[in-house]
């Protein structure tokens, strides 16, 4: 297949993914600056969910503060963040249709729809129910394109592109959060436990998805080291850093399979699952979880760099 | 002007009989209904994404053609007179342009003057003496066809360059199908899906000497800024093959290539829906980002086919056209089967003294234009119109051809005060392989939506409609 379209395939992917964890954050911090002070409600949980975002420059360079209003402008709707709700879309929706070809019919329909749909909705004019709605509404349309997508496409090289977007941008999102709110996740802390605390994690959980698989996998109350561990090391959860490496690993080898020969993707990404294969919670607490943490993004950063390298160019 | 001939009604008014279910039809149905599947058609279209862009226009990149939902049906016997003459003419273009490029023998013979050949901006003198695969210029052709009474078919244009509007014959039969599955089980239509396997035949067929058994055909587009792009990834998608902008391919040693994710593949043939300009900015427009460098040397030395062929411009312009009955005579012997509009040339000072003196009666179109865009229609235009293009005329008389105002048929269609004529052409695709010419029975039919229009253009608030052949 044409590197480019493998290239638009996989970044239409990670855009969809993108626009996806973005809302969740955008609800997640949402439900955290409605609670009481006493109950772990903050003032700076707006700032949190920026750098969550992991676009703490671009926003501080085009708004002095960060509050409810700016923060979900700028990730949701604003033009100017090519990282946006917004602009994810719609370069996901221009990404597809530059390889029309290589989408099935539900796939295109689904991206197309949800650009047709998007241009509905004015920003300036939106009560807090209707963000609620439209953030509702990305979660309906990711899931939409991912389901499609799972269902229609062939198995092959296409398909395993886009599952390696999705992948590649859903690790990386997962250690977003877990870096920003790593300090929250620490043990040893006076009031482990407490109920300050016990909202921020499930808040934590919320924008991944994994509050009820929490309560599924452990049959406890949350508590932090098991967060952690849900969300990095546990295989049966699809957004934990060790799911992730094992599809990305999977979808590499089909990929080497096909065309006849490994390279330096295969070899990158079965390292870094072996390193997290290798890990128990109480070494990453010893050796640091914040350095960990950053040791994988700057992995994963990598590995989507070989990627590119070897195929999509 | 005359009054137009209405494909339902005749010129005396009875039903005639490829008509008499749809008429039926139209008569049983309640009130509403029709503009009610008119919306349901614009969601279906709105939907799959077949969208074109007018250019010139700022925030239409991308509008969708309306389409009128009462078909246009063709009797059998209709077609078959249509396909004769249509197989008739596209063989004759292709003998002109591989005598243009050869022997010019049509020049010799003083058929065609050699100014039109030679001071055509769109001849590329690359191709002299250039030999391509199996002799085939023109690969797909889209000619433009009128009708004016029962019996008479003009053709009012010969697109050989890259015709396009294939996909909406194709999505307007989709749509179509599934609004009125009742309408279809009271006829018997000619089915054109099998299009995309006919076009992928005559590709296949066309490959080089030097191409695998199985030959590598790619659809070259200049992206998704062009007006036809939807329709380029919508052929790329039906023919099953990859859908390339100029810099997915590269040319070494001579050889075509794109880029995969498995490395270079070599590249056989290239329908390509870029303009000669384009294709390659070593031999052509320097500026071109579009085309592939060296796509020329590749092609020249024979190890890749164009479709359609560099230089097929120059059977297509309407000075040109005015030739073309001469032309099928010169090189088939034949009488041509589908008419001419007759045409004043002005480059000529007797048919210029002429359409001067009745300006107001004709249409005139700019030798190279196309779209609809630069023309007078004499009877509808106005008097400070007439006098600009007056002086137009006289200061570059060779670039316009005149011909009379001619009365286009019309064919029921849905408008807001009910069912009403209006004008429609005709552009079925031909298509010429090593092998055989094929033609699907059907084509695009546009239609002027305005009352009283004559401009089908879908640039200038023209509409499409389904084109129904019938079995018998």
């Amino acid at each position: 297949m044409l590197a480019r379209t493998a290239d638009n395939l996989y970044w239409v992917s990670r855009y969809v993914e993108r626009a996806e964890y973005l809302a969740r954050i955008l609800e997640a911090t949402q439900r955290l600056s409605a609670l009481p002070i006493a109950y772990g409600g903050t003032t700076n949980e707006w700032d949190s969910a920026v750098a969550t975002a992991g676009c703490a420059g671009a926003f501080f360079a085009a708004h002095k503060e960060a509050n409810e209003e700016s923060v979900t402008e700028f990730l949701a709707f604003s033009p100017d963040n090519p990282s946006s709700i917004r602009s994810c879309f719609e370069v996901a929706r221009s990404n597809a249709r530059a390889m029309r070809t290589a989408l099935t019919i539900e796939m295109w329909e689904a991206i197309n729809e949800t650009w047709l749909e998007l241009r509905r909705f004015q920003p300036s004019s939106m009560s807090r129910e209707e963000i609620a709605r439209f953030l509702r509404w990305v979660q309906e349309c990711s899931l939409r394109f991912d389901g499609s997508a799972y269902r229609t496409m062939l198995r092959n090289d296409a398909y395993w592109f886009s599952r390696l977007g999705v992948y590649l941008e859903r690790a990386d999102n997962t250690a977003r959060i877990l870096d920003v709110k790593y300090h929250m996740l620490l043990p040893a802390h006076e009031h482990v436990g407490g109920p300050l605390d016990y909202f921020q994690w499930a808040a934590i959980l919320r924008s991944v998805s994994a509050l009820t698989a929490y309560h599924w996998v452990y049959r406890e109350s949350v508590k932090p080291w098991l967060v952690a561990d849900l969300l990095i090391l546990n295989d049966q959860m699809p957004r934990s850093l060790a799911s992730c490496y094992e599809n990305i690993v999977r979808n590499l080898d089909s990929i080497a399979r096909a065309y006849g020969r490994q390279g330096p993707a295969q070899r990158q990404a079965r390292a870094v699952r072996t390193r997290l294969q290798n890990s128990r919670m109480d070494g990453i607490f010893q050796s640091g979880l914040h350095e960990f943490i950053g040791g994988f993004i700057a992995d994963n950063n990598r590995l989507g760099a070989a990627i590119a390298e070897q195929y999509l160019v | 002007m005359p009054a137009a001939f209405d494909e339902m009604r005749g010129s005396g008014g009875d039903l005639r009989p490829a008509y008499l279910q749809l008429a039926r039809w139209l008569g049983e149905l309640p009130p509403g209904f029709l503009p009610q599947r008119m919306r349901e058609a614009e969601l279906l279209f709105r939907r799959i994404g077949i969208t074109f862009a007018v250019y010139g226009e700022a925030d239409a990149s991308e509008r969708l053609i309306p389409f009128d939902v009462v078909p246009r049906i063709l009797a059998a016997s209709e077609w078959a007179t249509l396909t004769r003459g249509l197989e008739q003419r596209v063989k004759a273009l292709n003998a002109y342009v591989k005598d243009v490029y050869g022997k010019r023998e049509v020049l010799r013979a003083g058929i065609v003057p050699e100014d039109l050949v030679f001071q055509n901006p769109v001849f590329r003198p690359e191709m002299n003496a250039q030999r391509v695969p199996h002799d085939i210029y023109v690969f797909i052709a889209g000619v433009d066809v009128v009708r004016v009474d029962a019996d008479s078919f003009y053709v009012l244009e010969d697109n050989v360059r890259t015709p396009s509007g294939v996909s909406y014959m194709l999505e307007n039969r989709e749509v179509m199908m599934r609004l009125f599955p009742d309408l279809f089980a009271r006829h018997r239509v000619a089915p054109v899906e099998n299009y995309p396997d006919e076009l992928l035949a005559t590709l296949k067929s066309a490959a080089p000497a030097t191409a695998a058994a199985d030959p590598t055909v790619v659809l070259l587009t200049p992206g998704i800024y062009n007006s036809a792009y939807y329709e380029h990834s919508f052929l790329a998608d039906k023919l099953g093959v990859e859908l390339v902008e100029g810099r997915d391919l590269l040319v070494k040693g001579e050889i075509v290539y794109m880029r995969t994710t498995e490395g270079l593949k070599r590249v056989d043939v290239i329908y390509r829906r870029i303009d000669d300009d384009f294709l390659d900015p070593l031999a052509f427009r320097p500026d071109s980002a579009l085309g592939v460098p060296g796509l020329m040397s590749a092609y020249v030395a024979g190890n890749v086919t164009l479709a359609n062929a560099v230089g097929t411009g120059v059977a297509d312009d309407k000075a040109v056209y005015s030739y073309m009955p001469e032309i099928v005579r010169f090189y088939l012997g034949e009488e041509p089967i589908l008419k001419n509009v007759p045409t004043w040339r002005c480059r000529e000072p007797g048919h210029l003294a002429y359409v001067l003196a009745h300006l107001s009666e004709l249409v005139v179109k700019e030798v190279h234009g196309s779209g609809g865009y630069g023309m007078l229609i004499g009877p509808r235009a106005d008097k400070a119109t007439l006098a600009a293009f007056r002086a137009r005329l006289e200061r570059d008389p060779k670039g316009f051809i005149a011909q009379p105002t001619l009365a286009l048929s019309t064919v029921p269609t849905c408008v807001e005060e009910g069912i009403a004529p209006r004008h429609v052409d005709l552009r079925p695709f031909v298509l010429t392989g090593r092998d055989r010419v094929r033609i699907v029975p059907g084509g695009l039919t546009r239609v002027a939506l305005k009352k009283d229009s004559l401009v089908v253009n879908s640039s200038q608030g023209g509409g499409t409609k389904d084109t129904w052949v019938l079995d018998a």
